[in-house]
């Protein structure tokens, strides 16, 4: 996968708020992985059409104070090695 | 006795024991044809609610064969409008391209399809029934229908050294998953035990097979390979500890920790016709009665691992020892651990290949089996 690609959430993964356990979940075929927000704002921006520069610029442009690049490179990377992302 | 702290967090609906196959590693009670009384739609529907409020937010539909339920659609539906992700977990038989279809509809996320082996003839025979064929075309079925694909198939002594066959077929069958998961030993398969268990070579073969192709295959599929705990020194977290955040709910409403709980004649456990999982979950003896660790003895009481095992599984500790409080003898600092070597020593016979002849799981064998208890 190189940077310019699109990202996509795995076929039969599904991003989630739950309530009851006041954080966003990944929920995937019978299992689940509880998300730290920062985690859960680059998931919910995967949408199929941003690859990793514009997730970063749409991060960006929610929290301008941050220095995010390395960060969504990073969760990037862990999100397809588990195969969140495809 | 402990509390819980945060409510159910997977629901298991077991919607029916009722199954056209008869595999002899049947995790489900050997007297299941006691419980002849099914919820009603309504009655699970009502369930799945409660659980949501509390929570449970993984929801598997299993049996039994679940899509002998004529209102599984139906169940879909309301679950997922619930919000829950939603599992069928079946053997294929029952299903065609159209229910495939109307289930996507009423919006079910994935479906599990298992295999009792690699090839036709030894599959039918473990299956009890004609199944393979169809097994297949299904598997096609729900990959074209663009469900995410997870197999699922239980080794035992007689499928698991074709283990590579096994993977080439989910390969060949495009599966995004696949679980080779050794038997494990409750209910039909602990009776079949001396059937089913393979020996030390086998395992070794079969973990290094398994190996081979998760490296080979990484980027296609993604093959988890379970070893039989009876092999291990741990025991497993079993549901990740009692009450903790699994909750089984058996065909006729009895609320389970676990699939296995049901044979602890001592625990009268609760059922939502009566109660509802609100106070099932946080407040029933059931559920209570193995929460945390206050409940152990020693070794677990003083033990460095107990917050990391919980003791290993209260099923597996009452079903070999007679008491749940107990370690898990599949740990070897339990007292107990012998009752899991002698059966690993046992197996490593080579007559037991030849020799045990295994119980299918069918109405008549279980009638057979309650006759053999009670006389």
């Amino acid at each position: 996968m190189t940077e310019s690609t699109a990202l996509k959430m795995t076929n039969g993964f599904r991003l989630q708020w739950e309530p009851a356990q006041d954080a966003h979940v990944l929920l995937y075929p019978e299992g689940m992985v509880k998300l730290n927000p920062a985690a859960a704002e680059i998931l919910s921006l995967v949408d199929g059409d941003r690859n990793i520069e514009e997730i970063t610029e749409a991060l960006q442009a929610k929290f301008p104070d941050a220095d995010l690049s390395g960060d969504v490179k990073e969760f990037v990377s862990i999100a397809t090695a588990n195969g969140w992302l495809s | 006795m402990a509390s819980a702290t945060s409510g159910p967090r997977w629901l298991l609906a077991e919607l029916t024991y009722k199954c056209p196959l008869q595999c002899p590693y049947c995790s489900n009670p050997t007297d299941y044809t006691r419980y002849q009384s099914e919820l009603t739609t309504e009655e699970w529907i009502q369930t799945m609610r409660q659980a949501r409020d509390l929570g449970a937010v993984q929801l598997g539909f299993s049996g039994g064969e679940p899509l002998v339920r004529k209102d599984l659609e139906q169940l879909v539906a309301a679950a997922h409008e619930m919000g829950y992700y939603t599992n069928l977990i079946t053997s294929g038989i029952g299903m065609d391209a159209q229910r495939v279809a109307d289930l996507k509809e009423a919006g079910l996320d994935h479906i599990q399809i298992s295999f009792q082996a690699s090839e036709e003839v030894l599959n039918d025979r473990f299956a009890g029934t004609k199944a393979f064929q169809h097994k297949k075309e299904m598997a096609r079925e729900v990959k074209a229908q663009g469900y995410p694909m997870v197999l699922n198939f239980v080794l035992y002594r007689e499928n698991i050294d074709r283990i590579e066959d096994i993977m080439d077929l989910a390969l060949e069958l495009d599966a995004d998953q696949v679980e080779l998961a050794n038997t494990q030993y409750y209910g039909w398969a602990l009776h079949n035990r001396e059937g089913l268990l393979p020996d030390r070579e086998q395992l070794a073969a079969a973990q290094a097979s398994a190996e081979k192709y998760q490296e080979k295959y990484q980027d296609r599929c993604r093959f988890l390979y379970v070893i039989p705990d009876y092999y291990e020194t741990r025991p497993k977290a079993c549901m990740s500890g009692w009450g903790n955040i699994f909750l089984n709910i058996a065909p006729d409403g009895s609320a389970l920790p676990c699939q296995g709980a049901r044979q602890m004649t001592h625990i009268d456990f609760p059922n939502v016709r009566n109660r509802s999982v609100k106070e099932i979950w946080f407040e029933s003896n059931a559920f209570n009665v193995y929460r945390g660790d206050e409940w152990m003895r020693d070794p677990c009481k003083t033990c460095e691992h107990r917050h990391e095992d919980f003791g290993g599984c209260r099923c597996q500790a009452y079903q070999l020892t007679g008491d749940a409080r107990n370690a898990d003898p599949v740990c070897s600092l339990s007292p107990d651990h012998e009752l899991v070597t002698q059966a690993v020593e046992k197996a490593q016979k080579e007559e037991m290949s030849r020799s045990v002849k295994v119980a299918f799981r069918n109405p008549k064998n279980a009638k057979q089996l309650l006759l053999n208890d009670s006389g």
